[in-house]
């Protein structure tokens, strides 16, 4: 498979981090990220350990300029890795592949095509049968409620739906893993609360493993099942913070006690 | 307080309107110095005896004629740089290694001045049509190179990446995302690039020609001609407007979702 290559010789591991690998999703180790440029070298992620289950969704948050995208792209195979492992489902990072699906911060949605032709995109280079794409389309833009849309072009959808539609076409290729690069942070308050329920509604039905990385703490509590926090560059892991909330979850969750105690505990540790 | 004027949009007409009037201001200009004697006919000829020599032309088919030959050898010079100048452009701005290879060349070359490899071209592809078409051909392959490789270059990388996540190898993420994300911008580029063809109509022209536009009016240089000479730089003038704008109309029906 593109991007990934079959683990030989696994690293050395701690007896607690083996334990845990049984159901193991993504498996960051000891990953550091150091930018070359010719006056010095930046040091940008030092020593991330990260162990992330199956039907996860993690949020990574941190103070500007931590590297928390760097690392989400690592994962990505899209910025090499200075040091350490990156493993995904038993297999090592050395590059992009189909097994993780990715939405990014600014539009990606190809824009000659169509929303339907976009979602297809995917499923056409692993050249699905034609019947199982149509399905396929469908659900994901059912899930997305964009089926009226299915025929417009990326020009003409507001940007929460072009990020609908770019969450569609990746999870239509039914990723191992979801990465999200600070989807959201373009869009007005409005805008952005409707998809931080529709997110987490398709987490709720679809349960894709998700890694989302943003700056906004409200939506890392409100999304999240477990939040890594990083600290100020270089980049190290501060605290690694589960979120005990119902698993259903409205709007008005963000008003209550408990939703405001995990809150104030993550931004206690940015700030 | 401001009124912002700067980029405002006007009305379509009131555009049109004021283009048109700035087209005949300065056919006014020229008209009131040159009838009333102001200038030397000689050194500026009158608008009338420059449409009377343009119909002359036409009558005696010499116009149709020089335009046809005209139009054969910058669409010639223009083709053969666009099939060999696109994919080395689209290459270059997509691999680096063969960025270095090609553009330092081509930023080199573009610098020099085409009608100084006249003399040149005569010696290596002889007095031909091949001669005309060959230095079209030098005016715009290496620009075209450069510019199309900016435009592989302007195709956002997280539209490229977006791509490898959804499953495409170097190859198809160049041919399925890549291209079809610059063919806009590519189409503009050629846009512009046919009318620098046009103007290297006379240079190309200068090659023991006895026929075309260019010819005609390096012709009437010989007589002093020069209610010719303006017949044909107007006519290449015209036509290059014309061809530009067939290219705009395409673009826009072409690409309407960009």
């Amino acid at each position: 498979m593109l991007g990934l290559r079959k683990r030989n010789r696994l690293p050395d591991r701690s007896s607690h981090i083996e334990a845990n690998l049984a159901n193991s999703k993504i498996y960051v180790n000891d990953v550091s990220k150091i930018y070359h440029s010719e006056k010095n070298d930046v040091l940008a992620l030092q020593n991330i350990t990260m162990n992330i289950l199956d039907n996860e969704f993690v949020c990574i948050v941190g103070p500007s300029g931590c590297g928390k995208s760097t690392l989400l792209r690592m994962i990505g195979g899209l910025d090499e890795i200075t040091s350490g492992h990156i493993i995904v489902q038993d297999m090592d990072v050395y590059g992009p592949g189909v097994d993780r699906g990715m939405v990014f911060q600014s539009y990606t949605l190809f824009p000659w095509m169509t929303v339907e032709e976009n979602i297809r995109f995917g499923l056409k280079m692993k050249k699905m049968p034609q019947e199982e794409q149509k399905q396929v389309v469908q659900k994901y833009l059912e899930v997305t409620k964009l089926t009226p849309f299915a025929n417009s072009y990326p020009k003409e959808l507001s940007g929460g739906m072009k990020q609908r539609a770019a969450i569609a076409r990746a999870l239509a290729n039914s990723p191992e893993v979801l990465l999200m690069d600070e989807p959201f942070s373009a869009l007005d308050p409005q805008t952005k609360a409707e998809m931080q329920l529709l997110m987490r509604e398709i987490w709720e039905v679809e349960k894709p493993t998700v890694i989302f990385v943003t700056h906004d703490i409200d939506e890392a509590v409100f999304l999240a099942t477990k939040i890594y926090v990083l600290t100020q560059r270089p980049g190290t892991v501060k605290k690694e913070v589960p979120v005990y909330l119902p698993f259903k979850r409205e709007l008005e969750l963000k008003d209550t006690t408990d939703f405001l105690q995990i809150r104030k505990q993550v931004a206690s540790l940015i700030y | 307080m401001v009124r912002i004027k700067i980029r405002k949009e006007i009305p379509k007409k009131r555009y049109v309107t004021l283009a048109i009037l700035a087209f005949v201001c300065i056919l006014l200009v020229w008209s009131i110095v040159s009838e009333l004697g102001l200038v030397e006919s000689i050194f500026l000829p009158t608008p009338r005896s420059v449409i009377r020599y343009t119909m002359r032309s036409i009558a005696n088919g010499t116009l149709f004629a020089n335009m046809g030959i005209s139009v054969y050898r910058i669409l010639a010079g223009f083709c053969l740089a666009v099939i060999l100048g696109v994919p080395i452009g689209i290459i270059a701005g997509t691999f680096k290694p063969f960025e270095a290879v090609v553009r330092p060349i081509s930023e080199f070359i573009r610098y020099m001045p085409v009608p100084a490899f006249v003399p040149l071209i005569m010696v290596w592809v002889g007095i031909g049509e091949s001669a005309k078409i060959t230095v079209i051909f030098i005016g715009t392959f290496f620009q075209m190179v450069l510019m199309v490789a900016d435009d592989a270059m302007a195709v956002p990388d997280d539209l490229i990446h977006a791509s490898y996540t959804l499953g495409t190898n170097n190859f198809t993420a160049v041919t399925k995302v890549l291209i079809p994300a610059m063919l806009p911008r590519l189409m503009e580029t050629l846009r512009m690039m046919i009318g620098w063809a046009w103007t290297y109509l006379v240079s190309a022209e200068l090659v023991a020609a006895n026929s075309g536009l260019g010819y005609s009016i390096l012709k009437a240089q010989r007589f002093i001609k020069t209610d010719a000479i303006f017949s044909g730089i107007l006519i290449i003038g015209l036509l290059g407007l014309i061809t530009d704008r067939i290219f705009a109309y395409i673009n826009k029906k072409l690409f309407h979702w960009a």
